[in-house]
């Protein structure tokens, strides 16, 4: 078990600490001059020089490396270009609106999914099956941002239920908050939600044809008791590692979602330094959803280790 | 008054009839077994009791158990039959248990459902159960988890699982099937000691016409889903009236005729004559063991454990033992496919141990393997002509098209099949025609030997008996030395010269093969012996029995 | 994870008569065709060119000269649509063409190796898993500016280890298999057993997977170009033309609803091919109906 639980863990930390070199790599060595490109080409050449010495450019890339990546392990992420203040700060303030978002989100997905997945497995082959997949089918091929557009259609501008777009802080209340961020989540959920069913509904069928569910039909208990006591707790392998690939398809959905109701989140955070060439918030960005993604992951693994008890004692 | 009554049960899945008027009774106590073989419709007659058929199957007729009409049950009525008054035990043990569930939960489980037990009852009836089966609470408390469990022990379980609440009928489908012949012994006598003490009726699935007769009372033999012949153990089998009876029976003791056995080296007890083909000299293989800790360095575990012996040309040698005792280890290490941790191996007195597959290509002409599965012994994308002619990519010189299709085509021949059957897929062939395949592939380069792993195990008896035949027929012809790898001493005795005994790594005796089953010395011989189901010994022991 | 499933045992023509009694497969073929097609026939002929604005037709509503109406530059939607399924089904068809090509041979090379290889074409595997599609398109439009080159690029990457992971999965399912062993015993090298036995036994799955992938691809490739990394104007793209249609919600509905229409029944297509093809070739999704 800890040998499981330790190797998961450095493996995590192995591939965060590459992911670093990815980033670092692609955002300022690439480039050749990071201040350059920030800059553009119309810059002058004391207003290039004054950058990189900011930025500390001047340096060796290794020390320029440790000193970018001890920054981040003391959340120190560096000054804005174009704000002028820590980045820490803004990832601070945008980070309340998209994490809420996102786990909002994967929590009505599951709680949508894994019902619907159960029903349909239950019902194997029948019309309340056929139906439910469909739905389903459909779902995956529904693109989040533009189920988004259909909803805000529909909810915003024809029956006026809840504001189109924006949030008003957290500081104006938490249901006006929640309010905001109502449509967007499912914008996000659903179609994460119909693929979620489809695994779990396919998990599930899969595991019913196991030799030990027959076993437990003939203990006597009732086809419904088998699916809840023997089946589902098996399936759930597969169905956590759907919801940890999830959890990444997530934290990128919220990046278009909140362009689209106009959240300021670290989306629309990345998009702006984007446009403005601030590649130090770029790279704090991206290193924290890749981190996000890495700890997500980290857990789905720890949690195949609760759920399966081969895991456990193996090494 | 029968306990179970089965009238002119018909049964079809979807378009397809599996069973036609099968006419079955199990009275209280009593032992009936249902002999078939695969295909014949007997697992599916238990699942028809149980209520546990396929969603299409269609089935008609009367199913009576105690009074009830279980084809007009309904689900409920049946859930509470399940496991109550009618316990199953299945084929797959390593499959059977729900590995995310503690053993004590599974056994536990169905007394609780059934008797609305408190939990720390029902754990102490699981306990006692599991006591009952062989499992004491000081190896295999309540806690532990089937994947820590053997697959001898894991039937146990399942076998608790099933004879809890001491139902009227149990019925075991394969019960012992994929365990070994001395497993298969320890289970049948639980199985019997539990159906005397509550007086139980047993339906015993099996296609072991052996097994059957030492366990039950009456039989009923199936073919195609029809009843061939039904009634009292000991006279049905030593009248056999029925051709199909004799048939089954004729091929659970079939012999294959081998005019000139190999003597050479057998009165040395280390069976070596003046030029071996195969040398095997103190042969040891580890493989990483299971850390304890993450400090201490895991113990490696020894499979084969400082074997030598040697074969000389045309000699049939049969390697026996029980499963896990190492025997399939040795004959990848004789074939190249694994290499040893110490000792060699030569062939031909070529060194073939640590060599590079270049360097080993000669010997490969010369040594050829049979494997136990039919099915997964063939590329299924592959036509046959390519998957016969692969091992001719070991000749010096490549074959032209024609050249290779002319030697496949004679290989068929020599297997029994048609040169026509060249450019077909392997799922076009039954079992026993791909077994043939399998010969057809080994033989095609000539081999001097063959190592053969269960090569008839996955075989119904009536082909089992055909492809011994062969086996027999070609070592006599090509003059093939085999090592033939079983479990089952009833293969040794029927194409064997010399026996070699493994337990636990080691051999641990070994001699002509009369000598060694006729009058074993070692432990691990002796154990296999008096467990191996013997179809004579049976019907004697039965006659003897009814005076 | 482990993967378990049973080689289909039959040759191209049953599985060919099996197709066309498979309605997931029937349906997924012809909307996919469909596309295709119109796809295809946008390099000949449109209803109008979408090069051309006219302002004085823009933001019509749908009418029988303009179908699906006309943008707020007056080109025809339709047409529009027509030329974006071009776009979208290349940038997808190249990305997951990057995928398999890259990704299939990693994963069959760490499966047949095992080991240190496979450990550390795995941990390469983590690492790109931990860049979803959209973050890559992030870092590489932050300094290469934003284009459809680099929306192939940044799906093409995320789409390797996917790839490499079902044939690795697939192959380590193979590998065990005693018509492997009896390979090896004819004396056949690993990567020749590879390319004769495990490749040809894990196309299918493979195949399945890669029209997901496309399907993703489709989806992400939108996804991009809506939020302006992606395929640039006047080029007209699915996502892009979603972007324009967002804030013309009230006065032009319809500038939303078609593009998008497009999108799901294409990519809806995809998926039904693929669940077709997934129960055409396995056996055991069969056994269940």
């Amino acid at each position: 078990m800890t040998a499981y639980l330790l190797k998961r863990l450095a493996i995590a930390l192995i591939t965060l600490v590459l992911a670093s070199m990815v980033v670092f790599a692609v955002l300022e060595i690439i480039p050749g001059d990071p201040a350059r490109l920030m800059l553009g080409m119309n810059a002058s050449a004391d207003q290039v020089d004054l950058l990189r010495n900011q930025m500390g450019l001047n340096a060796p890339l290794a020390s320029r490396y440790l000193h970018w990546a001890g920054g981040l392990l003391s959340l120190d992420f560096g000054r804005s270009y174009t704000y002028s203040v820590p980045v820490i700060d803004l990832v601070r303030e945008r980070v309340v609106v998209s994490l809420p978002l996102a786990l909002i989100a994967l929590a009505l997905s599951t709680i949508i999914a894994i019902p619907v997945g159960l029903f349909s497995a239950g019902r194997h082959g029948r019309a309340g099956d056929t139906i439910a997949m469909g739905a389903a089918q459909l779902g995956v091929a529904v693109p989040n941002f533009w189920f988004a557009l259909m909803l805000i259609y529909l909810f915003a501008v024809w029956l006026r239920l809840v504001p189109a777009g924006g949030f008003p802080g957290w500081s104006a209340g938490v249901w006006p908050a929640l309010k905001s961020l109502f449509l967007p989540a499912i914008a996000l959920a659903l179609p994460q939600a119909a693929i979620l069913a489809r695994v779990t509904r396919s998990a599930l069928i899969e595991v019913l044809n196991e030799d030990y569910i027959r076993t437990a039909r003939a203990k006597g208990l009732p086809y419904r008791a088998v699916l809840w006591r023997h089946a589902l707790r098996n399936a759930m392998i597969p169905v956590l590692t759907i919801l940890g690939l999830q959890f990444a398809f997530l934290l990128a959905g919220t990046i278009i979602i909140e362009n689209v109701f106009y959240l300021p989140g670290l989306g629309r955070l990345v998009f702006q330094a984007i446009t403005q060439r601030d590649l130090i918030v770029v790279e704090s960005v991206v290193m924290l959803l890749v981190a996000a993604v890495i700890a997500v992951n980290l857990l789905v693994d720890l949690s195949y280790a609760v759920v399966d008890p081969r895991l456990r004692s193996r090494q | 008054m029968s306990l179970l009554e089965i009238e002119k049960l018909s049964l079809s899945i979807g378009n397809t009839p599996i069973l036609r008027d099968v006419e079955l009774s199990v009275a209280p106590g009593e032992v009936m077994g249902l002999v078939g073989e695969s295909g014949s419709g007997k697992s599916i007659t238990a699942l028809t009791v149980m209520q546990l058929l396929p969603w299409a199957a269609r089935a008609t007729g009367r199913v009576t158990f105690d009074g009830i009409d279980i084809l007009a049950a309904s689900e409920d009525q049946m859930c509470a039959l399940r496991g109550d008054d009618i316990g199953m035990v299945f084929q797959e043990p390593m499959t059977a248990l729900n590995p995310v569930k503690t053993i004590g939960e599974q056994v536990a489980e169905g007394i609780r459902w059934h008797t609305r037990a408190s939990r720390a009852d029902a754990e102490d009836h699981a306990r006692k159960m599991l006591d009952r089966v062989g499992l004491p609470a000081a190896q295999f408390p309540l806690s532990r988890y089937p994947h820590e469990l053997s697959g001898g022990q894991r039937q146990r379980v399942v076998i608790a699982i099933a004879c809890a609440l001491k139902p009227k009928l149990l019925i075991a489908d394969e019960p012992t099937t994929a365990l070994d012949v001395v497993l298969q012994a320890q289970i049948l006598d639980l199985l019997r000691d539990l159906v005397a003490e509550n007086r139980m009726g047993l339906l015993l699935i099996s296609h072991d016409l052996a097994v059957v007769t030492e366990m039950a009372d009456r039989i009923t033999i199936l073919r195609h889903g029809e009843v061939m012949e039904a009634g009292d153990t000991a006279r049905t089998l030593s009248e056999q009236l029925h051709p199909y009876t004799r048939q089954l029976a004729q091929a659970s003791m079939h012999v294959p005729a081998r005019a000139r056995t190999h003597e050479v080296g057998l009165d040395n007890p280390l069976l070596q004559g003046a030029k071996p083909l195969l040398q095997v000299d103190s042969v040891t293989r580890d493989y990483p063991g299971r850390r304890k800790s993450l400090l201490k360095r895991a113990a490696p575990i020894r499979a084969v454990d400082d074997v030598s012996f040697s074969i000389d040309p045309g000699q049939s040698v049969a390697l026996v033992g029980r499963s896990g005792c190492g025997k399939s280890t040795l004959a990848r290490m004789v074939l190249a496919l694994d290499g040893p941790t110490s000792g060699t191996i030569r062939f031909r007195g070529q060194v073939i141990t640590g060599k590079s597959e270049a360097e080993l290509k000669p010997a490969r002409r010369d040594m050829q393997v049979v494997f136990q599965d039919p099915y997964g012994s063939f590329d299924p994308r592959l036509k046959v002509e390519k998957l016969v002619a692969e091992p001719l990519h070991v000749l010096e010189k490549k074959p032209t098209n024609a050249e290779r299709r002319e030697m496949v085509a004679k290989a068929l021949h020599e297997v029994g099949l048609s040169p026509r059957d060249m450019d077909k897929y392997p799922h076009e062939f039954s079992g026993g025609q791909r077994q043939r395949l399998s010969i057809a592939r080994a033989i095609i380069t000539r081999p001097k030997l063959v190592v053969a792993d269960e090569p008839v195990s996955a075989l119904d008896v009536s082909i089992r008996a055909q492809v011994l035949d062969l086996f027999a027929e070609l070592n006599q012809k090509l003059g093939i030395a085999y090592v033939f790898i079983t479990h089952d001493l009833t293969v040794a005795r029927a194409i064997t010269d010399a026996v070699m005994v493994m337990h636990d790594g080691k051999i641990v005796e070994r001699g002509r093969t009369s000598e060694v089953l006729d009058h074993p010395q070692s432990e691990a011989a002796k154990a296999l012996v008096a467990a191996a189901p013997d179809l004579h010994r049976a019907i004697a022991r039965r006659l003897h029995e009814q005076g | 994870m482990t993967l378990r499933f049973d080689i289909p045992e039959e040759n191209f023509a049953d599985i060919l008569a099996k197709a066309f009694t498979n309605r997931s497969f029937l349906a997924g073929f012809v909307i996919t065709a469909l596309v295709a097609v119109i796809a295809i026939v946008s390099f000949f002929w449109t209803p109008f060119d979408v090069t051309r604005l006219i302002i004085a037709d823009k933001t019509q509503a749908p009418s029988p000269a303009h179908w699906f109406g006309t943008d707020h530059f007056g080109r025809d939607i339709l047409s529009m649509i027509m030329v974006g399924a071009r776009n979208s089904i290349a940038v997808a068809l190249v990305a997951v063409g990057i995928g398999m090509g890259i990704g299939v041979p990693l994963g069959a090379f760490a499966a047949a190796r095992g080991g240190i290889v496979d450990e550390a074409v795995m941990r390469l595997n983590d690492l790109v898993f931990a860049f979803p599609a959209l973050l890559s398109a992030i870092m590489i439009t932050a300094i290469f500016g934003p284009g459809a080159l680099n929306a192939i690029i940044a799906i093409g990457i995320f789409n390797i280890p996917v790839f490499a992971r079902v044939a690795r999965a697939g192959a380590l399912a193979i590998w065990p298999r005693e018509f492997i062993l009896a390979a090896r015993a004819a004396g056949k090298g690993k990567t020749l057993i590879t390319l004769e036995h495990v490749l040809p036994n894990i196309v299918t799955l493979l195949l399945v997977q890669g029209t997901i992938q496309f399907a993703l691809g489709i989806l992400a490739e939108a996804g991009l170009s809506y939020v302006g990394l992606g395929t640039q104007p006047p080029m007209p793209s699915w996502g892009r033309m979603l972007f324009d249609a967002q804030t013309r919600m009230v006065a032009a509905p319809w500038m939303a609803i078609f593009p998008g229409m497009a999108i799901v029944v294409t990519v809806l297509g995809l998926n039904l091919l693929g669940d077709g093809i997934a129960d055409i070739l396995d056996p055991k999704s069969r056994r269940q109906r």
